[in-house]
């Protein structure tokens, strides 16, 4: 029960620093020899790797329906290159093990030029020593704790620099003084709680309390009494999963509301609105960095898109347009290079763009993130998220936080 | 002051789904001594049940009450579909029972998965129930106090029928001795039947009640399933009254602990204090003394 429960919410795990400097994007080529992907017919073969089984499928099946959607357009568009994409498939089974031997075939024995895929954190540092000895590429789509930079993976979902530093931008800019922060007891809530410490301690914030439950924790009147008793005038939350639902219908119980104490979710999409019930959330505040509500031509075809694949009812969320945005990051990054070789994509990457749904975002070339738009969404009674916020213009990934002077001697 | 009295209705609001959790399980594990690992399930199918419920009748309020209802019978119904056809088969044989019935968890979770979609669903409080009644000064949420309400109801009410019915005397005279029982003339069969059919019956409104506090999705039944069974064998098996202290003094300790440090740290503590406990006082608060039970 307790592995389960465990394997329900690993959005984000570890801290380890991969050098990018180190091994970088253009020097890598050297023993690459082994690098088997055939380009020489009309098709080039890529990898999707995401759960398709076990705790975290309800999410990374959104996902792999994203990835398949961009496949399926590049393909009516004439491929990459000229050379129609071939899909290989592969269940991640909410096993990071999993991940590191299916990322493992998918590089050694089906060639593929790129994987796309990963949720949970703790699948993509299994992931990454595979991609970084065989010298292949991983497009990894989810917001993460940051910290890390490899030159084999490309991260398309926010950093903390462009997720959770620009939620506690708002609710200083809201004038809030007093700051509650609750979230789940592992790795993730923990790094993000330590930079927004950090950010408070340098802005005048204070921290009036900070209270993880443990993973499936179901009962919140305890951290929901200190929370009223702090008398914070807002709250951070980075709960995951189902321990959302439990913390909203306690927080209305006992008569907080979005006027007096906002909530700021980081892990509630669109996806997760309907199960906690727009009447226990409605009003909320959500940091991401896309809403299926964004205004853009790229979002109009994109979602519309989507609904005629998939059906009316299902929604887009950050996660499957950050998933969606990577291969056709990846196609401009080839047709760039004007190759499907490794080290040729890494060389090419900087600077490459992509009219995305959510926005113009361009790839640097040095972390390998992308510059996004940060938004904070407010939780509309149809249980869509409206932009309430946006950032100035796409900020600069800066995973390590080195742009900020507080954050000294986080990472 | 304020801090303490609303700890102390935590403490008791905790207890109170606690209770709900673990008076089915007092009857089929502490009665019966069937290890029923699916009994969560049966609170997950009660949980639906409201779901469903609530898609047919709109009127919050009235859904609620009739989910109650009703819930109870699928909680039963599936119980005695269990205890028919695979239970029975396995009486004295509890390792056998524990895996079988682990297994038919692990069926009914996805059969919730696969009818009603991997994502949570939502049951709607009524109007009712929302917010937060002040009571001696401070505001004590509507629905935790409903489901005080509805565990004192059902231990009530299964107090009475143990004590006064005879289907009451039948269980308690096979629980103590179950030869002696069938010497006398009773049905063991059909008295074993009717005891898993009310104590699943219990786990669907438990279900039921759990849709006011927490999420609807087809592993709810995991996250009470050990809770359940600890209040069990600590309150002592065989009797009610020690499932009720158990269930109100966990939840009791479990707030003031989760108060004074964090909700891990506070659940290593009560597990600590359990097996402490039982190290003491291994048959659990209150045991059932008799020449027949091991």
């Amino acid at each position: 029960m307790a592995a389960l429960a465990v394997a329900l919410g690993l959005t984000g795990c570890g801290g380890a620093r991969t050098d990018a400097g180190s091994s970088g994007g253009s020097t890598s080529s050297g023993d690459a020899a082994a690098s088997c992907v055939d380009t020489s017919g009309d098709s080039v073969k890529i990898g999707f790797l995401n759960s398709l089984s076990g705790t975290m499928a309800i999410s990374e099946q959104t996902v792999r329906d994203a990835l398949d959607l961009a496949a399926e357009e590049i393909n009516a568009d004439g491929g990459v290159l000229g050379k129609q994409l071939e899909v290989v498939g592969e269940d991640g089974a909410s096993e990071p093990t999993v991940f590191a031997e299916k990322a493992e075939k998918l590089v050694s024995s089906d060639c593929v030029a790129a994987v796309f895929g990963g949720w949970t954190s703790s699948s993509r540092k299994a992931m990454l020593p595979v991609f970084e000895s065989k010298d292949a590429l991983l497009f990894y789509p989810v917001q993460y704790e940051g910290l890390e930079a490899s030159p084999n993976i490309f991260y398309t979902g926010a950093t903390t620099n462009q997720q959770i530093v620009p939620g506690m931008d708002y609710l200083k800019e809201q004038g809030k003084t007093k700051v509650f922060l609750v979230g789940s007891d592992y790795v993730f809530p923990r790094t993000a709680n330590k930079i927004i410490n950090a950010y408070a301690e340098a802005n005048g914030i204070e921290i009036v309390g900070e209270e993880y439950a443990p993973l499936g924790h179901t009962d919140f009147s305890t951290i929901v009494n200190k929370l009223k008793a702090s008398g914070a005038d807002a709250v951070f939350n980075t709960l995951n999963g189902d321990s959302n639902v439990a913390f909203f219908k306690e927080y209305k119980n006992v008569g907080l509301g979005v006027d007096t104490t906002p909530v700021v979710s980081v892990s509630i999409a669109e996806e997760e609105v309907g199960g906690i019930g727009v009447e226990n959330i409605e009003g909320q505040l959500t940091a991401w960095n896309y809403y299926q509500t964004v205004e853009s031509p790229a979002n109009t075809t994109f979602v519309e898109a989507f609904k005629a694949k998939y059906g009316e009812d299902r929604v887009t969320s950050d996660p499957m347009e950050a998933a969606y945005t990577s291969l056709y990051l990846w196609k401009g990054m080839v047709e760039k290079a004007e190759s499907f070789d490794v080290a040729a994509v890494q060389d090419a990457a900087d600077g490459v763009t992509f009219e995305a749904p959510e926005g113009t975002v361009t790839v640097n070339g040095e972390n390998h993130h992308i510059a996004k738009t940060a938004l904070i969404g407010k939780i509309g009674a149809d249980g869509l998220i409206y932009t309430e916020w946006s950032s100035d213009e796409a900020i600069e990934p800066d995973p390590f936080l080195e742009g900020y002077d507080w954050a000294e001697g986080l990472s | 002051m304020d801090a303490l009295f609303s700890q102390l209705f935590a403490g008791l609001s905790l207890g109170s789904v606690l209770l709900l959790a673990a008076l089915g399980l007092a009857l089929t594990f502490g009665q019966m001594g069937v290890i029923n690992m699916a009994h969560g399930e049966f609170m997950m199918a009660g949980a639906y049940t409201a779901y469903v419920v609530q898609s047919l009748i709109a009127d919050a309020g009235v859904s609620l009450l009739v989910s109650l209802v009703v819930g109870f019978l699928v909680g039963g119904l599936l119980g005695l579909v269990l205890e028919v056809t695979l239970v029975s088969r396995m009486y004295r044989r509890p390792l056998d029972t524990l895996l079988v019935t682990w297994g038919v968890a692990l069926v009914l979770q996805q059969a919730a998965r696969d009818i009603f979609g991997a994502p949570n669903v939502d049951v709607r409080a009524p109007a009712w129930l929302s917010g937060a009644v002040e009571l001696f000064g401070l505001g004590v949420p509507r629905t935790r106090l409903f489901i005080l309400l509805v565990a004192v109801v059902c231990v009530t009410a299964l107090a009475l029928v143990l004590k006064l019915t005879p289907l009451g005397r039948r269980i308690r005279a096979t629980v103590q001795n179950r030869d002696l029982a069938e010497t006398s003339g009773i049905s063991t069969r059909a008295t074993d039947r009717l005891t898993f059919f009310v104590g699943s019956g219990i786990a669907g409104v438990a279900g039921v009640a759990l849709t006011l506090l927490g999420s609807i999705g087809p592993t709810l039944g995991t996250a009470y399933i050990v809770d359940a069974f600890l209040v069990v064998v600590a309150g002592g098996i065989g009797q009610l009254k020690g499932t009720v202290i158990a269930a109100f003094s966990l939840g009791l300790l479990q707030a003031t602990f989760e108060y004074s440090t964090t909700a891990s740290i506070a659940k290593v503590l009560l597990f600590v204090v359990i097996v402490a406990f039982l190290q003491v006082r291994p048959q659990g608060l209150v045991s059932l003394r008799t020449r027949s039970l091991a």
